[in-house]
Parts: C-alpha cells; structure tokens; sequence
C-alpha cells in the first residue's frame, strides 16, 4: 500500500492481505540498502493472523519515494510519522540489524506509542568497516558482495532457501542493487557508523523486548547483541545455531516460530 | 578484503545443499514422493497462503528438484529457478508465464526446430504471435518490435548453423522498449557463459544436454536474473497487479527479484504442470557436478574437430565461432572466453546424398535427435530436427541441405577423426557404399 509521510509517498507491504485500522499494528524496518521484501516469510503470518502489517521501504528504497534518510535519529523519528499516519496511536516494532537501531531509537522517543519490540540481527552499535563503508559510498558491487559474504551463514552460503528455488546471495544482492547502491547502502552504512546513542537509548526502554540473535552472525556478533539485549530491562533473548546474519530468511520458520510466539503473547489481538 | 563465496566449482558440488539438515546424508537425498504432510491445519493455510516457504505436492516443488533448481540459480548468478520437465517445457513455462492472448514476441529465427514450431505454429493458437529476425540482424529486433511485444527470445549460439546473436546489443534493445531479453543458453551452459551478466534477464536451458550430460534424463530450467524492474511499465498486468488466484497477491510488489519464478510456480506449475521428477532431477545433478570438467574437454575436442574438418576435402564448409573465419568470431571470444562450445555444423560435399551416406557410415558418432551427450552424436537437421519447416523457412532458419550437425563428445579425438574417415570415405562415393 502507499501513503505519504512528510509529503514524500512511502510504499509497505501489507503482507498480502488488507489493511485494516482495526486490528493491532506490527511495522517490519528492514536493514541496510534493503526492503520491505526480505520480511516476507513473517509478514504474511501476522497479516493472515489479526494483524496489520507494513512491511516498509524506507524512503529511498526500494519502492519508496524520495531520498534516503542520513540519521538513524531521523529515521527514528520518520516511523513515529508512518504510525501518524496510517492513523494508528500504537505500534509494535520489529528491526532486523540497522532497523534495530531504529526501533530502539524510536521507542525511546515515543514511550507511549511502541508496544513491543523485536530486534533481530541487532546491536546496541554497528560500526562499519572503513573499506565496505568506502565501497558503498562510491557505489562499487563489491559492496554488495562483501555484504552478502558477511551477512549470511551456511545456509545462505551453501543454499538451502526455504522457499523452493530462490538462492539467498543472488536474491540479496539483486535487492541492494534495486537502487543506486551510494544512495541506499551507502547512505544507510554512514548513517549506522554514525549512529552513537543505542546503548543509552536502550537504558530508556521499558517495555517487552525480543532478541533474535545467531551463532554465525559476522555483521553483529552474537555477543554484540548479547550486550544490546543485556542494556535494556527484561530483554527476552533466543539464539538460533548455525545461522547469519540473515535469520529472518535463513532460518525463516525458526525465526517466525519465536516471534509469533512473543508478539501473540506480549502484543495479543484484543 | 574480498567476499569468500563459493566459486563455481564448487557451486557446482554443493550449492543448495546442506547434508547436516538431510540427516547427513552426502548425496542429495531422492524425495520420491507426491506430497508432504502439514503439522496441523494452519501449517497446511501457511504454505497455500504463501506465509512460509515449504513443499505441498510435487507439482508444485519438490525437495530433491529444489536443490537442483538452486545449484543453476547459484551457477548462473540468478535470484531463483524452477525446473520443469523437459528444456520445451521451460520455454512454454517461461512465455505463459510472461504473455497473454494478444501479446507478441521477437524472436532468433535460429532456435531449435521444436522451439521454432511452438513459435510458429503452436502459440497463435493461444493468441500469441512471433516476428522472426535473423540473430545478427541486430536492427532487425529493434525494427520488429511492437506495442504489445513482451519479450525478446533466442539462442545465444543458434541451432543449428552457429550464429551468435549480439546480446548485450540486443539486451540495450529489449530494455530501452521495457520488455525482457530471454535467452536459451542450453549450448552453452553457465560455465561458458552467463548471460545474465551480458544483459539477459531470464535463461531457460534444456539440461538434458551438456547439463546433465550423459544422454539419460529429459529435464529443463528458468532462470530469473532478477534485475528486470516489471512495474516500470503496464506490459506484464499479471505479475503488477493484483492475482485472483491468491488472495490479490502483486507478484512484483511482494518478491521484487523473484517475482517472475514465483508466478512461474504459484501458476504456471499448478495450472500447467510441467515439473520435473526427483529421480531426474538427481540424474541432472550427478552430470553438473562435473560440468567444468566435461565443458573443458567438449570444447578442447570441438577446436580440434574445428581443424580437421576445415582441412577435409570433403568438407565444404565448417561453422563454429572458434574459427577465424567465423563472422562471429571477435564477438564470441568476448562472450565466451572460456569455449565456444562443442556444437559444429558443417557441409558435406555432395549435398544431402552425401550427407545421407556420411551418417549412415560413421559408427562411433551416433546418429540421433539430441545434443550435449557426453558421446559424439550427429544429425541432418533438414531431414530430422527442422523437417517440418519447408524450404523457404530452412533457408531463413539458417539450414542448408548439405548441413551436417555434430555435438562432439569427450571420446579419444582420433576416434572421433578415424570415425568421421569412415564417413567420409563412403559419402565420396554413396551409391557404391552400402548403407548401415
């Protein structure tokens, strides 16, 4: 579906099926130079489930209009507009590495509006190496190749999707390079390398939280996210074994299983 | 700092595959069965309301058959595959998944007879219709596209005769006219070419040959390069806008880079059916694994073949785009660097009474209708593969009637020239030579 937040349109997926003012809404943030299409083996559960969902493309990206946001503040602040403006006063948040740090910022900001959060793939900081941030400041491929390399585990490396077919590198890389790779990946890497405040803004958060971490994760090691979830109160923490970076597809059904489990238990349709 | 991804040989070995989650078995395991259980009741909704991934019936996908599918989509640097029953019913899979009733295609007029006859003859019974182009007249596919054209198609080395189309021009075409550029790259296999990084944004290949490689199993494959950007224009309304047939799915909106495959599957295989069984999806594995290996001595041996017969008497004329003669022969050390393929047609002095003779003498070579075999095969095209195509179409098709097509094999290489002496001894003379 499309809207407009601060003039500019915005494109997110509704999971498949309508969106409805009715029912609780859960909003997906997806990672560096990526979209709204990589959370497809989650958002369909919950839309076909009793939730909205929006499944974003941050503006810039994929189908989204506009340039992309320099901050992981403004982007912070950018959700709270999405949630103005699809007319809800609530929301639960679920991040996937950058989109940790912007649920993290974004819930600190706005107390009385984020219900849960599920961060997956996150940390509290995600200082980025200067060579890639170089790379995908000058919009070089080999960026997305090094990210790919990074960001997946066994099963992206060998294979192994769980939809019949679709092969985890080239389906990755072909969605960073969607758009021109210095204004999404580029822009996202400066804004993370940047990003300084997740730690304190994770002191702030008082409210349910769920940590997706993997043992094979070379983006945000395992103890990284450890050390995120262990900065905010009451942190629930599932570590999935033999995986990436890319859980929410490498390992989607275990990914899916925790989750469900937390937002139907902590964010319950009423 | 560089990414340490596999490289293709070993893609070719492993990629798709993780034994630790097959209980350990090495060897992909032959999933020979219809269908899957579902957990419960809402497992069974999940996978019909594509909310997850997984198999229902194999029709649909197969465990077995998806690790072959994602070994070609790694191989060919594609986002995702889905493997159909023979190389014909990837192409139809591919073109219906693509057209509607009333859409137009661009066409190579050098494709392989049976593609030519589904073009030509098969398709305007479904309302879709081909304007055929000679695969060096690159102007000619700009010339003959039209409003409601959807793709351009062909053979990146066309069969028969060897004529190599211009891809990376003709892709420059496809895109700037919003449509995508299809290739058959079965000739070449990815290990000499990936057409994808030529311009070409879906690979359809008939694995049955150098594939798979041994003369054993009938499968095919489409590959989808996921670059193409299907709503940047109305032509394809059925992978933009809202699908009936699941609960108003956009394929383009939802799976981006894999949109096309998804609707190849989610429609094409329910509503069509052409899939691929477990059993020859395991046949086709075992060939790719040793693909590079076999690619290397198919091109070393047709090089060598290349040779000989430019220097027969009896031989009047030699296509393969290794030669220096060969129009093509600058354009295909750029797109294929690594081999320009073990497909060689030639003409035999004499004409076809010659021809004829020639193969009913040779005994090692074997005379049949496929390519690609591990073992030297050889055909008259104008009496086998393009026999329903009257003359005025062979001649726009590229065929001659002295046109012998060779697929060399990896035998010893004299065996091959000793063979072909047999051949040619009887067709100097074919009426004193008892045939076979």
């Amino acid at each position: 579906m499309k809207f407009n937040v601060s003039n500019e349109e915005v494109f997110a997926s509704t999971g498949g099926r309508p969106f409805d003012k009715n029912k609780p809404l859960i909003i997906f943030i997806h990672g560096s130079g990526l979209t709204h299409m990589c959370w497809v083996l989650q958002t369909r559960y919950f839309a076909f489930h009793g939730y909205s969902v929006l499944a974003l493309d941050l503006p810039g990206h994929g189908l989204s209009a506009g340039k992309s946001l320099t901050s992981v503040e403004e982007m912070a602040d950018w959700i709270n507009g999405v949630i103005d403006a699809v007319g809800f006063n609530q929301a639960s948040l679920v991040g996937h590495s950058q989109g940790c740090l912007v649920a993290i910022e974004c819930a600190s900001r706005y107390p009385n509006k984020i219900k849960t959060l599920s961060l997956m793939g996150g940390a509290g900081a995600i200082p980025m190496n200067p060579e890639l941030l170089a790379l995908a400041e000058n919009s070089d491929p080999k960026a997305v190749d090094l990210m790919m390399d990074f960001a997946h585990g066994p099963s992206g490396h060998f294979g192994g999707h769980p939809v019949p077919g679709l092969y985890h590198l080239n389906t990755g890389s072909m969605l960073v390079q969607s758009k021109e790779i210095k204004d999404t990946l580029g822009v996202d890497f400066r804004a993370c390398e940047n990003y300084t405040n997740g730690f304190e803004a994770a002191k702030k958060l008082d409210l349910p939280t769920l940590s997706i971490l993997a043992d094979k994760d070379r983006m945000c090691r395992l103890k990284d996210g450890q050390k995120l979830a262990d900065h905010i109160k009451g942190s629930e923490v599932h570590v999935i074994k033999n995986c990436g970076h890319m859980m929410l597809l490498e390992e989607a059904d275990q990914t899916l299983a925790i989750l469900k489990k937390f937002i139907l238990d902590k964010y319950p349709i009423i | 700092m560089d990414p340490k991804t596999y490289k293709f040989d070993t893609l070719s070995l492993h990629a798709g595959y993780q034994p630790d989650k097959n209980g350990g078995s090495r060897q992909v395991p032959i999933y020979q069965t219809t269908s899957y259980l579902f957990d419960d009741v809402d497992h069974a909704a999940a996978l019909f309301n594509l909310e997850r991934g997984g198999h229902i019936y194999s029709r649909i996908s197969n465990p077995t058959v998806g690790v072959l599918e994602e070994r070609v989509a790694a191989l060919e640097g594609g986002t995702a595959a889905i493997a159909t029953s023979s190389g014909m019913a990837a192409i139809f899979l591919a073109i219906m998944t693509l057209c509607e009733s009333g859409d137009h295609i661009v066409a190579s007029s050098q494709v392989y007879g049976g593609t030519a006859n589904l073009l030509r003859l098969t398709l305007p019974k479904f309302g879709i219709n081909t304007t055929f182009v000679k695969p060096r007249d690159t102007e000619g596919f700009q010339k003959a596209i039209k409003e409601n054209t959807k793709c351009i198609f062909g053979e990146l080395l066309g069969n028969p005769g060897n004529e190599l189309m211009n891809m990376p021009e003709v892709a420059d075409i496809a895109h700037n006219a919003g449509i995508p550029l299809m290739i058959d790259s079965t000739y070449q296999t990815p290990y000499l070419c990936k057409p994808f990084d030529f311009g070409a944004d879906i690979v359809v290949h008939s694995l049955t040959k150098w594939m798979a490689g041994h003369g054993s199993s009938m499968a095919g494959i489409i590959v989808e390069g996921g670059k193409f950007n299907w709503m940047q224009n109305d032509k394809f309304p059925s992978l933009t806008k809202e699908y009936e047939g699941y609960h108003g799915l956009s394929f383009a909106e939802e799976f981006g880079p894999v949109a096309f495959t998804m609707k190849a599957r989610a429609e094409g295989m329910r509503d069509f059916g052409p899939c691929l069984s477990p059993q020859n999806a395991w046949n086709v594995m075992q060939g790719i694994e040793t693909l590079s290996v076999r690619m290397e001595k198919h091109c070393a041996n047709a090089e060598k073949m290349v040779e000989y017969l430019m220097a027969h008497e009896s031989v009047a004329w030699v296509s393969h785009p290794s030669a220096p003669d060969h129009p093509d022969y600058e354009l295909a050390k750029k797109i294929l660097p690594k081999g320009r393929g073990s497909m060689i047609a030639f003409g035999i002095k004499g004409g076809k009474e010659a021809g004829t003779a020639f193969i009913n003498n040779v005994k090692l070579a074997s005379h049949l209708a496929n390519v690609g075999d591990t073992r030297t095969l050889v055909i008259h095209p104008a009496s086998a593969t393009h026999s329903q195509m009257d003359e005025a179409t062979l001649k726009f098709a590229g065929l001659s009637q002295d046109m012998i097509r060779l697929s060399v094999g990896i035998e010893d290489i004299d065996d091959i020239k000793n063979d072909f002496e047999d051949g040619f001894r009887a067709a100097k003379k074919p009426k004193l030579v008892a045939n076979k």
